[in-house]
C-alpha cells in the first residue's frame, strides 16, 4: 500500500493535469453558449505533440534544448512534493522555501528559452514573465507565511495535516487564501494576468515564450504549465481548507481522500473558468496594483493571527 | 604535525610568501611573462597554505595568539589571533584568491606592453597580505594599518588601468570615501581605548561591562557606518559600482567578493563578540538597514547595463542579506534566545562564504566576455552561448547560485536566512515581529527581483544573435581563464552539497564568537542527510534535493527520447518573425528587458525617460535619441549636498591660509600658549 501510496503521489500531478486543463475549457465553452471540444481534448493535443516532427531555430542554443526537461521535471518534483491527497508520506523537499525556489528554477529556464532564439515575442514574452514572478515571489511567500506562523512549521505536508482549527484564525487564513489565489492565477498565466488561448502579440507572456517550440518540447512545455496548475489549485485546497486529506495510508481511506481531493480540485477550477468568463484581462501596468492589494490582504492576515 | 602548522611560524610564513610573491615581481624588471607567473605562483602558493592553515587550525581546534613583538611606534604591537571566526575568514579569502590567481595568469597576459606588469603583482599581493592580516589582527593600530594598506593597495588596482580617465575617476571617489570611513572607524577605536586604555581587542572586550550605554551606542553607529561603507550598504555605498568595474576583473572579484567582507567581520568581532551585551535597536537597525540594501541594491543592478557594475551592485544586495542574518544574530542575543542567535549568525556567515564563491565566479565570467568583446556594455553583446559556450556555464551556474536556485549553494544560505526571519517573526514582541517581517518581504522581492536581473544579465549577453562587430569576433578565453573559474563554479556545487554539515560548524563556530558555550544547536542532520530546524519546523535535504534535480530532467529527455516517437526527425530553420527578415536589431536589450520593472519601480528608482529629436526645424525629424536613466539621488541630494557645504567652509578656511609666513608662526605661538595652558 505504501508503494501505491508513492506511486500516486508522483503520478497523481502529470496524470490529471491535462483533464484540469480539459475542464476549464469546456466550462468557459459552455458559458460562451459553445459546444467546445471534449474534455480529454489536453491530451489528445500531448499525444499529438509527441508524436510531430520538429522545427528548431538555428539561432537557438542547448538552452532552448534542455528548458523543457528542465521545466517539466521541476513540475514534476514539485507535484510529489505538495500535499496532495494524503498528509501521511512526504519528501525532503516539502518545504515552503524549497518549493517556491524549485518553481522559479522552472521560470528562470522557461524564460531563458523565449530570449535564445532571438525574437522579439520570446524576448517580451520574458520580460513580462520575470517581471509578474519578481513581484509575485515575495506574494506567494507572504500569502503561506500566515499558515507558517499558525502551524510554526515550513514543512507543507505538516501545515495540511494538522487539524488544529482555530475559530478566531479562520478570518486571516480566509484572506491569506484569497491572496494565494491571486497567486495562483499570476503564476498558472490566467486571467487577470495572461491569457492562454490568445497569441496575440500585444498581450501574451507565457505563449510568447513558447512560441518557437514544436513537435515533443511544446508538448513538454504545454503539460508543465498544466501540471503547474494542478499544484498551484492543490496547494490553494489543502493548505488553506486541509479537510479529508488521509491520515493513513488504508486502501478505504486514500480511495475517499482522492475522491474529497478531487471535488475541492472542481471547485477551483470552475472557479477559475467562471472568473475567466466574466473578468477581462487587465492592462500589464495595472498588475503590480492587483498584486499590492493581495499584499495588503497578507499584511492583515499576518497582523491577525498571534 | 597539525600543531607544528596552526602556529606563530605558520602565519609568519603565509605572510612571507605574499610578500616574496609582492617584492620579487617588482625585482623582475622588464620580462612581463615572469613577472606574471612570479605574482601569480606566490598568491596560489599563500593562498593553498592559508588553507591549509586555517583549516588544520579549525580542524585541531587550536586557537593561538602572537604576542608581545613590539614595535618602535607607540601603541602597535604586531599582535594577531588566530581563532574560528579568523580561520573561516582565512579559508574564505583564500579559497576566492587561490582560483582568482589562476584565472590571474591568463588575464594579466592582456596587460603585456601597456601597463607595468610588475606594479600590479606588488600591489595585488600585498592587497590580498592586508586582507589576511585585516582578519587575523588582535590589536586595534595593527588593524588600523591593515585596513588602511588593503584600502591602498586596492586603490592602485582599481587605478591600474590609468589610460582610462573613467578608472582614475572611479578610484579617487573610492579613496575618498573609504578614508572617511576610516576615520569614523579610527574614532571609534579612540573612544575604546579612552575606556579601556588599551588598543588591544581582549583587554577592550575586559573593560566593556564597565562602559556606559551612551559610549557604547556612539561606537556602534561610527563602526556600523564605518565598517558599512567598506561593506557597501546603502547609502554608503555609491564608490562601489564605480570602483568595482574599473579594477582588473580577478580583482573585482576578490573586492566585491572577499574585500567587502572584512567589513561585516569586523561587525561580527565588535557587535557580537566584543561589545556584549548589545542593546536591542542595534540589531534591529541592521535589519532595517538590511532590508533597505538588499531591495535597492537589485533594483539598481536592474537598471545597469555595464555587465561589471551590474554585479557590483548585486554585491549590495547580497551584502544587504547577510546584514539580515546577522542582524538577526543580534536581536536574538539581546532578546536572550542563543539558539537562535547561533542560526541567524550562521545564515549569515554562510551566506558570506556563498557570496564570495559565487560572485567571484561571475566576476570571472563577466571578466572574460568583457576581455574577449572589448566592451562592458551588455547592449553590444549578445549569442555568445555559441562562441564561448563554457564561460557561459560557467556564468550560469553563477547566475543560479546567486539566484538562489537549486542545487548551487546560494539557495542553502538564502533559505536558511528565511528559516532565521521566520523564527524572528514567531519569537519577539510586536515591533520586533514587524521588523522581521520587513527583512522577509525584502528578502523575498530581493530574491524575484534578482532572478529577473539575471535572466536579463544570462539572456541578453549570451543567448540570441550577436548585436555587436565585438560580439561576433568574440572567442574562448585561455584555459587559466577558465580553469580559475571551472574550480569556483565546483565550489558552488560542493558547499551546496555539503551545506547541511557546514551549517551545523558555522553554528558551533558562532558558539565561540559569542562566547556563548551553553547555547544549545536547534539545528541536527538526520541519518538521511537531512539538515533539520528545530522540532518539526523545516527541513532541507541538500544530497536529494542534488540528485533529484539532475535525474527528473534526464529521466524525462530518456523517456521522452527513446520511449515515445524514437524517429522523430528535426529540421533546423531560421526564427519566425512574422515574415520580416530578422536582425539583431529585434531582439530584445538588456534596457528594454527591465523597462517594466523600472517602469512599476519608478518612485523607488526615479527612472527618466527623454527623447532628443534632432534635427530642430526640419518637418520630420531624421533621428530621434531616447535616453532612459536613472537619477542617482545619493549623489544629488546627500553627497552633492556635502560637498557644497565642505566648499563653502573651506573657503572660510582659506582665510586662515593666507601664506604670510608671519601669520604662521603667530599661529604657533598661539599654539604652543594654549599647550602650555593645558598643561598647567
Amino acid at each position: 500500500m505504501h508503494i501505491l501510496a508513492w506511486a500516486l503521489q508522483i503520478l497523481f500531478v502529470p496524470l490529471l493535469a491535462p483533464l484540469g486543463v480539459g475542464i476549464i475549457n469546456k466550462i468557459k465553452a459552455k458559458v460562451q453558449r459553445r459546444q467546445g471540444a471534449g474534455l480529454l481534448q489536453p491530451y489528445r493535443d500531448i499525444r499529438k505533440l509527441l508524436h510531430k516532427d520538429e522545427v528548431i531555430s538555428e539561432d537557438a542554443s542547448f538552452i532552448f534544448n534542455i528548458a523543457p526537461y528542465i521545466v517539466f521535471g521541476i513540475t514534476l518534483i514539485v507535484g510529489a512534493s505538495v500535499p496532495l491527497f494524503t498528509s501521511v508520506i512526504h519528501l525532503p523537499s516539502s518545504d515552503l522555501i524549497t518549493v517556491v525556489l524549485l518553481l522559479a528554477t522552472g521560470t528562470f529556464f522557461l524564460a531563458l528559452a523565449g530570449m535564445d532564439t532571438g525574437s522579439s515575442f520570446g524576448g517580451f514574452g520574458s520580460s513580462r514573465e520575470m517581471t509578474l514572478s519578481a513581484l509575485v515571489e515575495g506574494l506567494f511567500i507572504a500569502s503561506i507565511l500566515v499558515l507558517v506562523i499558525l502551524h510554526r512549521t515550513t514543512n507543507l505536508y505538516l501545515i495540511a495535516g494538522s487539524v488544529h482549527l482555530d475559530y478566531a484564525d479562520l478570518i486571516a487564513v480566509a484572506l491569506a487564501g484569497v491572496s494565494f489565489f491571486i497567486v495562483l492565477l499570476a503564476e498558472t498565466n490566467r486571467f487577470p494576468f495572461d491569457n492562454v488561448d490568445t497569441h496575440l502579440e500585444l498581450t501574451m507572456i507565457h505563449e510568447a515564450m513558447l512560441l518557437e517550440y514544436s513537435g515533443k518540447k511544446l508538448a513538454l512545455m504545454e503539460w508543465a504549465s498544466a501540471n503547474k496548475l494542478i499544484i498551484f489549485a492543490a496547494m490553494l485546497v489543502n493548505l488553506y481548507f486541509p479537510v479529508g486529506l488521509a491520515s493513513n495510508l488504508q486502501f478505504g481511506t486514500i480511495a475517499l481522500a482522492i475522491t474529497i481531493f478531487i471535488a475541492k480540485l472542481l471547485v477551483v477550477y470552475v472557479a477559475i473558468a467562471v472568473l475567466e468568463s466574466v473578468i477581462a484581462k487587465l492592462r500589464f501596468f495595472r498588475l503590480p496594483g492587483l498584486l499590492f492589494t493581495a499584499f495588503i490582504l497578507c499584511l492583515i492576515a499576518i497582523g491577525l493571527v498571534k | 604535525m597539525l600543531a607544528s602548522i596552526v602556529s606563530p611560524s605558520g602565519l609568519i610564513i603565509l605572510f612571507s610568501i605574499f610578500g616574496i610573491g609582492g617584492i620579487g615581481t617588482t625585482l623582475l624588471r622588464g620580462n612581463n611573462r615572469a613577472q606574471n607567473l612570479w605574482a601569480h605562483i606566490f598568491s596560489i602558493t599563500g593562498a593553498l597554505w592559508g588553507l591549509i592553515f586555517a583549516a588544520s587550525a579549525l580542524i585541531s581546534n587550536r586557537e593561538f595568539y602572537v604576542n608581545g613583538l613590539a614595535t618602535s611606534f607607540p601603541f602597535l604591537s604586531l599582535s594577531f589571533h588566530i581563532d574560528k571566526l579568523s580561520s573561516l575568514f582565512i579559508i574564505i579569502i583564500c579559497l576566492s584568491v587561490l582560483f582568482c590567481s589562476i584565472y590571474g595568469i591568463g588575464y594579466v597576459k592582456s596587460f603585456y606592453g601597456r601597463y607595468n606588469v610588475g606594479n600590479y603583482g606588488f600591489f595585488y599581493n600585498l592587497f590580498i597580505a592586508a586582507m589576511l592580516a585585516v582578519v587575523t589582527s588582535s590589536n586595534g593600530i595593527l588593524f588600523l594599518f591593515a585596513w588602511e594598506i588593503m584600502s591602498l593597495a586596492s586603490y592602485f588596482l582599481v587605478v591600474y588601468e590609468r589610460h582610462d580617465h573613467k578608472n582614475v575617476k572611479a578610484g579617487y571617489l573610492y579613496l575618498i570615501m573609504t578614508h572617511a570611513a576610516t576615520a569614523l572607524i579610527t574614532l571609534a577605536f579612540i573612544l575604546l581605548f579612552n575606556h579601556a586604555h588599551s588598543f588591544d581587542f581582549n583587554t577592550i572586550r575586559a573593560s566593556v561591562p564597565s562602559m556606559s550605554m551612551a559610549l557604547k551606542n556612539i561606537v556602534f553607529l561610527l563602526a556600523f557606518v564605518g565598517f558599512g561603507t567598506k561593506a557597501g550598504i546603502i547609502p554608503f555605498h555609491i564608490w562601489l559600482p564605480a570602483a568595482h568595474p574599473a579594477a582588473p576583473s580577478h580583482v573585482s572579484a576578490l573586492m566585491s567578493g572577499v574585500m567587502i567582507k572584512t567589513g561585516i567581520y569586523m561587525m561580527i568581532r565588535l557587535f557580537l563578540g566584543i561589545l556584549l551585551p548589545i542593546p536591542l535597536w542595534w540589531g534591529l537597525t541592521l535589519i532595517i538597514v538590511g532590508s533597505i540594501s538588499c531591495v535597492l541594491g537589485v533594483l539598481y543592478a536592474l537598471t545597469e547595463h555595464d555587465i561589471k557594475r551590474l554585479l557590483a551592485y548585486h554585491s549590495i544586495e547580497n551584502i544587504g542579506i547577510i546584514l539580515l542574518g546577522l542582524g538577526g544574530a543580534m536581536v536574538f542575543y539581546s532578546l536572550h534566545l542563543p539558539t537562535l542567535m547561533l542560526l541567524s549568525l550562521a545564515a549569515a556567515l554562510f551566506h558570506t562564504w556563498n557570496h564570495a564563491t559565487f560572485k567571484s565566479l561571475l566576476f570571472l565570467a563577466a571578466g572574460s566576455v568583457a576581455l574577449a568583446t572589448g566592451t562592458k556594455n551588455i547592449e553590444k553583446y549578445g549569442g555568445l552561448i555559441k562562441s564561448m559556450p563554457q564561460t557561459a556555464i560557467l556564468f550560469l551556474i553563477g547566475a543560479m547560485a546567486i539566484s538562489a536556485l537549486p542545487p548551487f549553494n546560494g539557495f542553502y544560505s538564502e533559505w536558511l536566512t528565511f528559516q532565521s526571519l521566520i523564527h524572528g517573526v514567531l519569537s519577539g514582541d510586536i515591533l520586533v515581529k514587524w521588523v522581521f517581517l520587513g527583512g522577509l518581504v525584502s528578502l523575498a522581492l530581493a530574491g524575484g527581483l534578482a532572478l529577473a536581473c539575471f535572466v536579463k544579465a544570462f539572456g541578453s549577453t549570451f543567448l540570441a544573435r550577436p548585436r555587436s562587430v565585438m560580439a561576433k569576433g568574440a572567442k574562448e578565453v585561455s584555459i587559466w581563464m577558465r580553469s580559475g573559474m571551472a574550480g569556483l563554479a565546483v565550489l558552488c556545487l560542493v558547499l551546496g552539497v555539503a551545506s547541511a554539515y557546514i551549517i551545523k560548524s558555522l553554528e558551533s563556530l558562532g558558539r565561540e564568537i559569542t562566547a556563548s558555550p551553553r547555547a544549545g544547536l536547534i539545528t541536527s542532520v538526520s541519518s538521511r542527510q537531512t539538515l533539520q530546524i528545530g522540532h518539526n519546523f523545516g527541513s532541507i535535504s541538500a544530497p536529494f534535493i542534488t540528485v533529484v534535480a539532475v535525474a527528473t530532467p534526464l529521466l524525462v529527455w530518456f523517456v521522452s527520447r527513446y520511449f515515445i516517437n524514437r524517429h522523430q526527425k528535426i529540421t533546423s530553420s531560421p526564427t519566425w518573425d512574422c515574415g520580416t527578415d530578422i536582425t539583431p536589431r529585434m531582439e530584445i536589450t538588456s534596457t528594454g528587458f527591465a523597462r517594466s520593472l523600472t517602469m512599476i519601480f519608478q518612485p523607488l528608482l526615479r527612472s527618466n525617460l527623454s527623447y532628443d529629436t534632432a534635427p530642430a526645424g526640419s518637418l520630420a525629424p531624421t533621428s530621434i535619441v531616447a535616453t532612459v536613466g536613472i537619477v542617482d539621488i545619493y549623489k544629488k541630494y546627500i553627497y552633492g549636498r556635502m560637498y557644497s557645504l565642505i566648499n563653502i567652509l573651506s573657503i572660510y578656511f582659506k582665510k586662515i591660509q593666507n601664506g604670510n609666513i608671519n601669520a604662521y608662526i603667530l599661529y604657533i605661538l598661539l599654539a604652543l600658549i594654549i599647550a602650555l595652558a593645558m598643561g598647567i
